[in-house]
């Protein structure tokens, strides 16, 4: 079907339905109940579930395959949301020409990244994204003012031109950014007995874009050129021998991730108009660093999940403080209740960082393969009923 | 020209602290093949050292004085810090004043000892992985270093004064023959250059003269051969491990009066001093040093007004760029070994 194999159809079709469900899905617990602050199904959230998914998933192409560790991905993302509002600032609040835009402008400049630091590997080229990420944060926040709007960021206002569509509202207001008509920003509310469902109109955008990224990503992994990318991981040296010259591929593959960012920066801007240089910062890049692996670099879903699993961290398990605590454990006597909310405080609320941190590291130490991996072994602990299980790893793809 | 030495001058602190980071980075890199991105927390932790110095020693208990009241007409409550208790006033005083400068002393076996924590605990297990991997690691152990100081210190900045003898500036511009005032520097500046001066020094001393440095570097250029004339080479290097450890830590210790240490202070050095190491060459000793006084000194430069008038914003830029542009024309940095970090 589509072009793929039976097994990732049907990981396709699961996360189609995962992406088209998730108002549901993210909402198991009634509204106004005790356990309704897990809830993750409302718009903000889901669209940084799926924005920073097509993030992860374009960083996968190039870390996952080529193993080349860029830590200045966190450029092209911002780039793009600069592309974007600069459309909706010049042309209209039409969400479609400022994510085509987006894309191309972080493609761009991802190429030009790209031809310098992929003359260097290893952690020189680490080293060398690292470097223009920053100068590219550096000048953004600071020289090319005029262009991003310096510390305030790039802001819409009732003056733009927007060529092809109202400088304001009938009412005086700034525009808001739609497809064709259809504001990003709307919703429609279902309430189900006493759940409440949120079906945001941007996030099925976004969510289609995930879609469609995720479809590429499962083509460029099954590819001819998918497999020339895992040779450059595996042996650059020995294919430099057979007679190919890796640095097409590389800048290939660097380009397409650089142009997955720059859709999630557009699709960034396009759900809330504007764009801060603290996007392009390294820690930014870090962060999608950090979502890839925890996730599984090299798995098709790990990065979808990494991203999906950090920003619900990042939003739910941050909002839990001491008081929540004291309430979920009031069940204990006094002095254990105290002892127990004061041993685990340190780890959430304010502190998820540190959590954060710590499965990080048990994942780089343990889990190689991320959270995918973990998953597999676990299915595979519990469907181990025949003994000649163990397959010769050689007939593996080497990943 | 008097523009110029201050320049200069202003370039040698940061420089200093550069070139200390990158130093420590290329030992571990050197001895062990691993690329520390937890460095940076480990400079952090110095400056911490001092902040936990200084708090031990102001630590205090309330004593009622009599004599005085508050405005509740109650007898006035005062703290009075243990230290009063052992040495009195005079001696207390002068020791709370010198916090930084004491801490020193309990930097040097703390971060050695968390070195060989870090040494023995995690980082042995990752010789044998990618570089990647060992990147990854260190980069979640710098999280977790971070955010537990956050969670101690809090997140705000701490003021952690310098000694008063060493409060004010120096006056280069009279030595020089220039106008009073026309270059002038803090003192506490110039202690830290000298400090790190004395600490470089120190160390290559140390790889040079003694026999336990010379066997590092014969690890250093060949881990196998050595191994096999019956050396315990872990050994040594978990040492210089230590060492490495020490020199951040004390990096940190003394920059803390500069800027007042905050849980990220770690991470805004970290990215700087792993261009430094690459710009000097990777595995370089003194190559991290010269790059971290030479691009310290530029980056001050790039900050004089008539540079900026003439190119903006290169004040903010100058380390990548010639970061990138050594890269590119010296593949290997300015006095990088062959072969290495080049699979």
């Amino acid at each position: 079907m589509l072009g793929l194999e039976k097994k990732d159809f049907r990981l396709l079709l699961i996360v189609i339905g995962l992406t088209m469900f998730a108002p549901l899905i993210l909402n198991p617990f009634p509204e106004g109940s005790e356990m309704a602050q897990f809830n993750a199904g409302y718009p903000d959230l889901m669209q940084r579930f799926v924005i920073f998914g097509i993030f992860a998933i374009g960083f996968n192409i190039l870390f996952g395959l080529t193993g080349y560790l860029s830590f200045g991905h966190a450029a092209f993302l911002g780039a793009g949301s600069y592309g974007a509002v600069w459309m909706f600032k010049l042309l209209s609040m039409n969400v479609l020409p400022a994510i085509a835009i987006s894309v191309i402008i972080a493609g761009l400049f991802s190429l030009l990244i790209g031809y310098i630091s992929l003359r260097r590997s290893g952690i020189y080229f680490s080293i060398l994204t690292l470097a223009f990420a920053q100068m590219s944060f550096a000048l953004a926040y600071s020289v090319l003012t005029p262009i991003t709007g310096g510390e305030t960021g790039l802001q819409l206002a009732l003056d733009d031109p927007r060529i092809f569509g109202a400088s304001q509202t009938a009412t005086g207001n700034i525009p808001v950014p739609a497809l064709f008509g259809l504001e990003m920003r709307s919703s429609f509310e279902l309430e189900l007995g006493s759940w409440l469902f949120t079906f945001n109109t941007g996030y099925y955008l976004a969510a289609i874009f995930l879609i469609f990224a995720f479809y590429m990503s499962i083509r460029i992994f099954r590819s001819p050129f998918g497999m020339m990318l895992r040779a450059i991981k595996s042996n650059q040296t020995r294919m430099s021998y057979t007679g190919l010259n890796a640095r097409p591929y590389t800048l290939a593959a660097f380009v397409i991730s650089g142009m997955y960012a720059g859709l999630a920066g557009g699709l960034m801007a396009s759900m809330d108009p504007l764009a801060g240089a603290e996007r392009m910062q390294w820690t930014a890049s870090g962060e999608v660093v950090l979502m890839t692996i925890l996730g599984g670099a090299g798995t098709l879903i790990g990065p979808v999940l990494g991203a999906g699993m950090i920003k619900y961290f990042e939003n739910i398990f941050s909002k839990i403080n001491e008081t929540i605590l004291h309430s979920w454990f009031s069940f204990l006597p006094d002095g254990l209740e105290d002892f127990v909310v004061a041993m685990i405080y340190p780890f959430i609320g304010k502190g998820w960082h540190l959590t954060l941190g710590i499965v990080f590291m048990l994942v780089v130490i343990f889990l190689p393969g991320g959270l995918v991996q973990g998953g597999q072994k676990i299915a595979a602990f519990f469907s181990r009923k025949k003994p000649e299980d163990a397959k010769p790893n050689a007939t593996e793809p080497a990943e | 020209m008097d523009q110029f030495i201050l320049q200069i001058l202003n370039g040698l602190d940061k420089g200093s602290a550069y070139a200390l980071i990158a130093l420590g980075l290329t030992l571990i890199f050197g001895t062990l093949g691993v690329v520390n991105f937890a460095h940076g927390a480990l400079f952090m932790l110095g400056a911490f050292v001092a902040v936990t110095m200084s708090n031990l020693l102001t630590l205090s208990h309330k004593v009622v004085d009599n004599t005085r009241t508050d405005f509740l007409g109650n007898p006035l409550q005062i703290d009075v810090p243990y230290i009063y208790d052992f040495f009195g006033q005079v001696a207390g005083d002068t020791i709370i004043d010198w916090a930084v400068p004491i801490s020193i002393v309990f930097a040097i076996p703390i971060m050695v000892g968390i070195g060989f924590a870090m040494e023995r605990g995690l980082i042995k297990h990752f010789y044998k992985r990618p570089h990647a991997d060992q990147i990854l690691v260190t980069f979640g152990l710098a999280i977790v270093i971070q955010e537990i100081v956050k969670y101690f210190y809090g997140a705000n900045p701490i003021p952690t004064p310098a000694p008063e003898a060493f409060v004010g500036s120096f006056d280069f511009g009279v030595l020089l023959g220039f106008d009073p005032n026309a270059i002038i520097y803090p003192y506490w500046r110039l202690v830290y250059f000298f400090f790190s001066m004395l600490i470089i020094g120190a160390v290559f001393a140390f790889l040079q003269f003694t026999t336990f440095g010379m066997v590092v570097r014969a690890g250093m250029a060949d881990r196998e051969t050595v191994g096999i004339l019956g050396i315990d080479i872990d050994k040594r290097f978990t040492i210089m491990f230590g060492i490495a450890a020490a020199v951040a830590g004390l990096a940190g210790v003394m920059y803390a009066p500069i800027n007042s240490p905050n849980y990220h202070m770690g991470m805004d050095f970290l990215v700087l001093s792993f261009v430094v190491v690459v710009v000097g060459g990777m595995g370089s000793l003194p190559g991290a040093v010269a790059a971290g006084f030479m691009l310290g000194i530029l980056e001050s430069f790039a900050s004089m007004s008539a540079v900026i008038d003439l190119l903006p914003g290169i004040n903010q830029i100058i380390i990548y760029l010639v970061a990138i542009i050594i890269l590119l024309t010296r593949p290997r940095g300015l006095m990088g070994r062959k072969g290495v970090m080049e699979e």
